[in-house]
């Protein structure tokens, strides 16, 4: 299903007028896909018949849930902070003491969509490794026009205003006519993969760090199980899984064991916890 | 602390400043910003700065803030449609801690907010 062109009108008129956000045409795939969760939140069969309802009734609460479905989910930068802290103390020291003969980490950002995590995790990279070290991020997700979007690396300047501290915005972007593209020596370490987690994953090599944050909470019990039994293939022994702060793999996957990380938790594959680590139940 | 030639614009700053219990104080330029802070004992925590304004604009503002040592503890945050890098860079380089461009969203200068460490947990989620 795809968005009628009146449908994407009416929401681009909308989200221009309310919000100063232009929604080029083109981008129908991209409301589209922010508006489903929408339509279930109000009870709507689907985004059609979502959009028709408000089209023939207006209504200011529905409209703010459009705005900040096209605003403000899933794509601030760093997004819940904690993660990104954690990645910084403790797993990269972690991971700097043992792999210290090969000097390189490689990060998975899983559902990556517009692509903020995967660049995130790179700007937290390149901050935190020593000097010498290098590292691949791959980003991947179901939606070909999220890679596509990922790969261009142009945000507006709404989103760029998302969490990205102003320093950083200045040292690991620049300005391509009204939008901010990525600079090219942090995307250089960055690529985007097609990937549907719930299908059999590519044989490629494993991960030291996987981010699978708000991802599993889409999914049945069933296809939670088969993306951990998945993901824990591509995660290397001693490797860490984050998920979103309301996921987890408790009574889904024993195989992990949660751990804390910082102030946050994340998984590690259950043979692979060093004794004495701390454990969260 | 308010600082912006345009009315509705004070007023949108002070509703969202106001969901972090900010009590905030008004100026319609630098010149009315600094003139106030000379009066006041306390002064803010906090401050929220167009660029272009009349009398003073928002960089010399900073500029003047950062030279005062009674003002050291204001933390100075840019709201402004001026998006050339260079100009972030300068605001910055001024003592600006942070920098939001216009148009932004209340979740957007909420999120700057706590950068700052000036929203309690969980206000913004």
């Amino acid at each position: 299903m795809t968005l009628s062109q009146a449908d994407f009108a009416f929401v681009s008129t909308l989200v221009r007028r309310e919000a100063a956000i232009v929604l080029a045409p083109g981008k129908e795939y991209l409301v589209e896909a922010r508006l489903i969760p929408v339509a279930r939140q109000v009870g709507a069969a689907s985004v059609n018949e979502f959009l028709a309802n408000l089209q023939r009734k207006p209504n200011p609460d529905d409209q703010r849930r459009i705005i900040d479905a096209l605003t403000t989910n899933e794509t601030s930068w760093f997004r819940d902070r904690e993660p990104f802290t954690a990645l910084t103390d403790v797993v990269l020291p972690e991971l700097v003491k043992s792999r210290g003969s090969a000097r390189k980490l490689r990060l998975w950002s899983a559902a990556s969509s517009s692509g903020q995590e995967a660049y995130s995790l790179a700007i937290t990279l390149q901050e935190a490794l020593p000097a010498g070290w290098s590292y691949e991020i791959m980003g991947s997700d179901i939606s070909t026009e999220m890679i596509k979007r990922a790969e261009q690396a142009e945000y507006s300047q709404v989103e760029v205003n998302r969490g990205l501290p102003a320093t950083q915005l200045v040292q690991y972007f620049e300005r391509v006519g009204a939008h901010w593209r990525v600079a090219p020596h942090l995307r250089r370490n960055v690529s985007f993969k097609h990937m549907n987690l719930t299908a059999p994953l590519p044989s490629i090599p494993q991960f030291d760090v996987i981010f699978l944050r708000n991802v599993l909470i889409y999914f049945d019990v069933a296809t939670k199980k088969s993306v951990l039994r998945n993901v824990a293939r591509l995660l290397r022994p001693d490797g860490w899984l984050f998920l979103g702060a309301a996921e987890t793999t408790i009574g889904i996957d024993d195989n992990y064991e949660r751990v804390a990380a910082g102030r946050t938790s994340a998984y590690r594959v259950r043979s692979a916890v060093p004794a004495g680590a701390a454990r969260k139940g | 602390m308010v600082i912006d030639d345009s009315r509705a614009m004070r007023m949108i700053l002070k509703r969202i400043v106001a969901k972090l219990n900010f009590e905030a104080i008004e100026a319609g330029d630098g010149q009315e910003a600094l003139d106030l802070l000379a009066t006041m004992t306390e002064v803010p925590e906090l401050a929220l700065i167009d660029w272009n304004m009349p009398n003073m604009n928002g960089l010399e503002f900073v500029t003047k803030v950062r030279a005062e040592p009674r003002l050291r503890e204001m933390t100075l945050v840019m709201v402004t449609t001026e998006s050339e890098q260079s100009q972030i860079v300068r605001a910055l380089a001024a003592g600006a801690h942070e920098y939001v461009i216009k148009p932004f969203t209340e979740g957007a200068m909420i999120e700057k907010l706590a950068l700052l460490g000036l929203v309690p947990t969980g206000a913004n989620s």
